[in-house]
């Protein structure tokens, strides 16, 4: 349970510990992007197309750049002459920064205001007249393979269809095989959603171009800043040496901050075209409207099992909806992600899946929304397909996945698509969740409250493996960048250390969370260690928090570099005690660190006296230059797998449709927890988004491609009173591979929520015969469900 | 950044000042209050006013309480204040009902209840409510005060008998003494616009319905109200079938429209159950009001 | 036009656009950027302000309707070096993560427990339910909010006395 860490002293190490980064934002001290101000700051605003597919046939900013105080007006026609109409995404394919030949989204950027004022750049955006030839839109996403559908990407040369790409994983004959002899087999079609993560802070940037150095200097609320030089290098075709991109403090991000969005190569144009720095802030709107969506995955799961509830194979099939531009944010390797780890947590014999990527007319992403690379979309297939099979056999959902986990003498596990679990203790976990929910005395109260036609109760459990910390170089990599990440580690001679890692919060409290690993490394407490992230000119390069990777890289790389720091320490030690290392034992107690002799522990010299020493004029040994400070790159030998036990439970009103979430439980198994106060507070938060895309956050088109979830009117986000207590437990098993055996918590309950309200739902709906209806369970989604025919969610209504 | 386009501001300092704005500036002139239904719109550029007249200083309109046997409420009491109000709930239950469920504390800090009723939504609550309790528009302008009764204030989406140059001042309701009344709303998610409503009042009178007002709310329902439904109740002994009966009628009578928050079958579905529902409670609380009766006298 | 405000005790005299909201004039014209913005519509609450001690939403008010009146942001809730008990209670509990919501939700949270020193958990609940936090999943808000009351109720109850009453 969470614990309040009042009178709690601030730990050497791991523990619970106030975050140092609330002092400035409980005083309203944060500096986010749209708190910089630069002195002569233009603003920039753009226009976007009102059409989903519409060939441009005239552009006339004439009269906007006529209105006082518009600075200059960029168009797609003046990027070309910059050879900067288009943009690499981060899936080797190419996105308009402003529309030239065609716009492919509602929304889609068509040209770019810079003026004195936001004011005034808002009001000259309407001033550009724009003649557009609208166009047949490709709206669902399973009509995009159609030999009549609409071709999008008609800018690619050769392109006549809608089609991205193919992928499979697993072995589709075993698979098939034993379909066929199956005693038991189900089928379900299903819809995880676009939804979108909507962090409270939208996109933005401060470009501001110094002519006379050639300097460019970005800042923007980026997840990876180091990615974003190195792609702004090859965009704009700039020295990297001379960029340097700051990420400020982040109002969240959730995954939708990884990319680089037209509007901010808008402000670099900008500042480049005016010589004075611009600023680029979205709009709510624009924000749901273009910039990254995520999942949107069409699936159709199929599961054989023996008649007593054995689980033979499992088989996948999906139509993944990128958008116009395929520019999901993943390994490149990986097209659909990690979703080939869909078999779960499950011992499961044969699987495979086949995905197959479809151009529609909808805002370009698909990896953004705390969803580890997808395995959100395989979670939820594996989960609503094991309760799909328990209505099948009228088994208890509990006891069906009881038998089918993975046992723990299994570990280091690896799953018939080749993944390598590394550690885990499952049946532990579930028996944990049950437990704290009491499973049994709820299903009685189902059972009461099934005889009257009342609010039914529902129960739903899910359990998630995902696989997180991407990743091993050799396999992973974002546009030819490994992902390996680096840290800095200075101590000063007063034994005060300086951090510096690649990696960039979003309100994960890293300032705390990788001070408390050098505490612990180092015995420094953890308020003498100052983190730095989120500038590239004053952190080593890496690629950034997504993905769950923070800790599982970044927090390796920091004890990594924290060890190196240590065994420098032992040799300066060594000299000043006139002892040999060898000789020497490293302690960290409540007072910090220290090296001392083996066996007579008040001979001996703290981290502070060492570091003073190693700065001072004291006789080192040969080899030994002086000084703390190390570096290291951290190349991680595999991913990490927490896992977790949820279960939901909610009342549903039949007559209605109305859901209400009365309990959660989530027991989560993220290895050793640094920051316990903050790991949980990861998890409420991700468990509050599980209820969001269960039931609420809808994001559908019209016939002609109209976006109907563009604002917080129709998107709909949990408040505080949709979201119950949530009940949190835990169980530890440390990953073997990890220094400090962490494996990252960031998107674990964000992964394992849906699938636990979606089955909770669908179990009150279970004497009803309602075996599936997709996200979002909507009061009307549910009440047609009850009449057998659930909502497209994807589509208006109608 | 969504901003509205350019305009004048004039603060009124009074009744008579604020229409003698309304006249000098002319039809591209509103008058804003709470401004949360204006300011929205306007950001969107969908309204785009030459001048916006601002009333929130017009204390006169913000009177709230009994005089004689009606409760007035003035255009420009804030829904936290109905809200809040003791003789509200005591007299009317069906506006604290209401209320609670309409946008959010603070968003009810600043909304006003004439604001409300002049945005014309037709999802807003508190048009049903009035529409239940058969309340009075009293609309002023250059000649004067006239009044109009609330059923025929709502002249279809987003237009009202408010005329350019007139403003509504207040509301009246004639108190109901033993009347029950109760409202209650299907929405998403908390704050949302509904995705249908009902409000009810019932006046019993020996064993029977004497008086019955039922508000409907974004379900297509003319004037917010369901006269069938009512006039079915009327005289008829209360209980569940009679309930169920009415809420089917209302149902039938009603319009609703296909959006993101239901297809016409389950809002049309959700119109006859909330009626049911709301009929049920203002039954229940005016059992629980009869010995009320004198005091309310 | 020229208009007066009194912003956390100091009134400000500005020249602005009718159509200025706001949010915009207290962030872009004195620089209280603690005031954040989050969705126009007013859906999200990360604009909330005290205007004469009540909470509204800063993107959906005019500044000219502000013209002698007073606004408190979260610049203002620190008082003489001291923290306000709600932005302890926030640290303390962890109530925030990226900070971007933190603002409104301590300023109505402030509303409130000048309302109610001892609420329930429903009722803070729904006094922030205009207010999305996309982060903590509310949980830590609202133990942030019960422990600064009763932190108060700890203070008042030695003694020390409630906070002054110009915020009642």
């Amino acid at each position: 349970m969470t614990q309040d860490t009042s009178g709690t002293t601030t730990p050497m190490g791991f523990g619970r510990m106030h975050r140092k980064e609330d002092a400035r934002f409980i005083r309203g001290r944060g500096t986010y992007v749209d708190d910089v101000r630069l002195p002569g700051m233009l603003h920039g605003a753009i226009l976007r197309s009102p059409h989903a597919h519409a060939r441009i046939l005239s552009v006339d900013a004439s009269a906007a750049e006529a209105y006082p105080g518009v600075r200059a007006v960029i168009t797609g026609a003046t990027l070309e002459t910059l050879n900067l109409a288009w943009m690499p995404t981060l899936s080797a394919d190419v996105q308009a920064v402003l529309a030239t030949d065609k716009v492919r989204f509602q929304g889609q950027e068509v040209a770019f205001v810079v003026a004195e004022d936001p004011y005034t750049a808002r009001d000259a955006v309407e001033l550009i007249d724009v003649g557009y030839e609208p166009l047949e839109p490709v709206v669902d996403a399973r009509r995009a393979l159609d030999a009549d559908a609409p071709v999008i990407r008609d800018d690619l040369e050769g392109r006549t269809g809608n089609h991205i790409f193919d992928w499979e994983a697993g072995d589709r004959a075993q698979t098939d095989a034993i379909f066929e002899r199956a005693e038991v087999t189900v089928a379900q079609d299903m819809l995880y959603p676009r939804v979108h993560p909507a962090p409270l802070e939208t996109c933005g940037a401060v470009a501001d171009f110094d002519k006379v150095t050639g300097k460019l200097t970005v800042w923007c609320p980026t997840q990876a800043p180091h990615a974003h030089r190195t792609l702004y290098a090859l965009v704009a075709g700039l020295p990297e040496h001379k960029i340097r991109v700051i990420s400020p403090d982040i109002g969240g991000g959730f995954g939708g901050k990884v990319g680089i969005y037209p509007g901010y190569v808008c402000a670099i144009v900008g500042s480049i075209v005016t010589g004075r720095p611009v600023k680029w802030m979205e709009d709510r709107s624009e924000n749901l409207m273009s910039t990254a969506f995520a999942r949107d995955y069409h699936m159709r799961g199929e599961i054989a099992a023996t008649r007593d509830g054995r689980i033979l194979a499992l088989r996948v099939k999906v139509v993944a909806d990128h958008g116009a531009f395929n520019g999901t944010a993943q390994p490149t390797k990986f097209p659909a992600g990690f979703f080939g780890v869909f078999t779960g947590s499950y011992d499961i014999e044969a699987a495979h899946c086949e995905v197959t990527g479809v151009y529609t007319n909808k805002a370009p992403g698909g990896v953004a929304y705390a969803c580890s690379f997808r395995i959100t979309e395989a979670v939820y297939l594996v989960e609503r397909m094991i309760d799909v099979l328990a209505c099948e056999l009228d088994a208890d959902p509990a006891e069906l996945r009881m038998r089918n986990l993975i046992r723990p003498e299994r570990f280091p596990y690896t799953s018939p698509t080749g993944w390598e679990y590394d550690s885990g203790d499952y049946p532990r976990a579930l028996r944990l969740a049950l437990d704290m929910a009491g499973y049994d005395k709820l299903r009685a109260e189902q059972a009461e409250r099934r005889r009257g036609d009342g609010p039914q109760l529902g129960i739903g459990i899910s359990f998630f493996t995902e696989a997180v910390g991407a990743g091993p170089r050799r396999h992973m990599d974002i546009l030819g960048l490994g992902m390996a990440d680096g840290a800095e580690l200075r101590v000063h001679p007063t034994g005060k250390a300086v951090l510096r890692v690649s990696c960039q919060s979003q309100g994960q409290g890293h300032e705390t969370t990788f001070a408390q690993i050098v505490a612990a490394e180092l015995g420094i407490p953890p308020d003498d260690v100052e983190v730095v992230h989120g500038d590239t000119d004053q952190t080593p390069f890496g690629l950034g928090t997504y993905g769950s990777r923070s800790t599982p890289v970044s927090g390796a790389a920091t004890a990594i570099v924290a060890r190196k720091v240590r065994e420098r320490a032992r040799l300066v030690a060594a000299a000043m005690l006139e002892a040999s290392p060898q000789d020497l034992e490293w302690s960290v107690s409540e007072t910090g660190g220290r090296w001392s002799v083996q066996g007579s522990a008040g001979h001996g010299r703290s981290i502070q006296e060492i570091a003073m020493a190693a700065h001072s004029n004291l006789e080192l040994p040969e080899g030994v230059e002086g000084h703390l400070d190390a570096v290291t790159v951290y190349n991680p030998p595999n991913l990490t797998y927490p896992f977790g036990a949820y279960v939901c439970v909610v009342e549903v009103d039949p007559r209605t449709g109305q859901v209400k979430v009365r309990r959660f439980v989530a027991v989560d198994d993220c290895g050793v927890r640094i920051n316990p106060m903050i790991v949980e507070g990861q998890i409420h938060g991700g468990l509050a988004d599980g209820v969001g895309m269960a039931l609420m956050q809808l994001m559908a088109f019209d016939e002609d491609g109209n976006h109907l979830g563009a604002s917080f009117m129709d998107y709909l986000l949990p408040t505080a009173l949709e979201c119950p207590s949530w009940e949190l437990g835990e169980t530890v098993t440390p990953s073997p591979h990890h220094p400090i055996g962490a494996k990252g918590v960031g998107e674990s309950a964000t992964v394992g929520s849906p699938a636990a309200v979606v089955n909770a739902v669908l179990d009150a709906l279970r004497p009803y015969g309602v075996r599936h209806a997709d996200m979002p369970l909507t009061p009307a989604n549910v009440w047609s469900a009850l009449r057998g025919s659930p909502l497209r969610t994807d589509l208006a209504i109608t | 950044m969504q901003v509205p386009a350019r305009f004048e501001y004039e603060r009124a300092q009074s009744v008579s000042h604020a229409l003698a704005l309304l006249d000098r500036h002319g039809p591209e002139s509103r008058v804003i209050a709470g401004g949360h239904s204006l300011l929205p719109m306007m950001k969107l550029r969908l309204a785009r006013p030459e001048v916006l007249i601002d009333i929130n200083d017009l204390a006169e309109l913000s009177f709230l309480g009994v005089e004689g046997d009606e409760l007035v409420v003035g255009a420009l009491v804030r829904h936290a204040q109905l809200l809040a109000d003791p003789t509200v709930g005591r007299f009317f239950p069906i506006f604290h009902d209401a209320e609670r469920v309409i946008a959010d504390p603070v968003v009810r800090n600043r909304g006003t209840v004439g604001g409300s009723l002049c945005q014309a939504d037709p999802s807003e609550d508190l048009s049903a409510a009035f529409a239940a309790v058969r309340a009075t528009a009293v609309i002023q302008g250059p000649d004067g005060e006239r009044e109009v009764p609330i059923r025929e204030f709502h002249r279809g989406p987003y237009e009202t008998a408010v005329e350019p140059g007139e403003l509504l001042t207040r509301l009246r309701v004639p108190l109901r003494p033993g009347a029950g009344s109760a409202y209650e709303k299907v929405e998403r998610r908390v704050g949302d616009w509904p995705v249908a409503a009902a409000g009810a009042q019932l006046r019993l009178d020996g064993g029977v319905i004497a008086e019955a007002g039922i508000g409907l709310t974004a379900v297509g329902a003319e004037h917010f109200a369901a006269p069938g439904a009512e006039e079915y109740l009327t005289g008829r002994a209360p209980g569940e079938e009679a309930f169920a009966e009415a809420g089917r009628i209302a149902a039938e009578d009603c319009n609703p429209q296909a959006d993101q928050r239901g297809p016409v079958a389950y809002k049309r579905h959700l119109a006859g159950e909330l009626v049911r529902r709301v009929l049920t409670r203002a039954a229940g609380r005016a059992a629980g009001r009869a010995g009320d009766r004198q005091a309310g006298e | 036009m020229q208009i007066t405000v009194t912003v956390n005790g100091q009134p400000y005299t500005r020249d602005v656009e009718p159509r200025l909201l706001l949010v915009h004039f207290l962030r872009d014209h004195l620089a209280l950027t603690g005031t954040h913005w989050g969705c126009d519509t007013s859906n999200c609450g990360a604009c909330v302000v005290h205007l004469d001690a009540t909470p509204v939403k800063s993107c959906t008010v005019l500044a000219v309707m502000c013209d002698g009146h007073e606004v408190t942001t979260v610049e203002g809730l620190e008082r003489d070096g001291e923290l306000d008990a709600v932005q302890k209670g926030f640290a303390e509990c962890h109530g925030l993560q990226c900070g971007f919501c933190t603002p409104g939700m301590m300023l109505t949270a402030r509303w409130l427990l000048d309302n109610d020193p001892d609420p329930d958990e429903g009722r803070i609940r729904e006094t922030i339910s205009g207010q999305l936090c996309r982060c903590t999943g509310y949980e830590n808000i609202v133990r942030a909010v019960r422990w600064a009351a009763g932190h108060e109720a700890g203070r008042a109850a030695a003694g020390e006395g409630a906070r002054e009453g110009t915020r009642t």
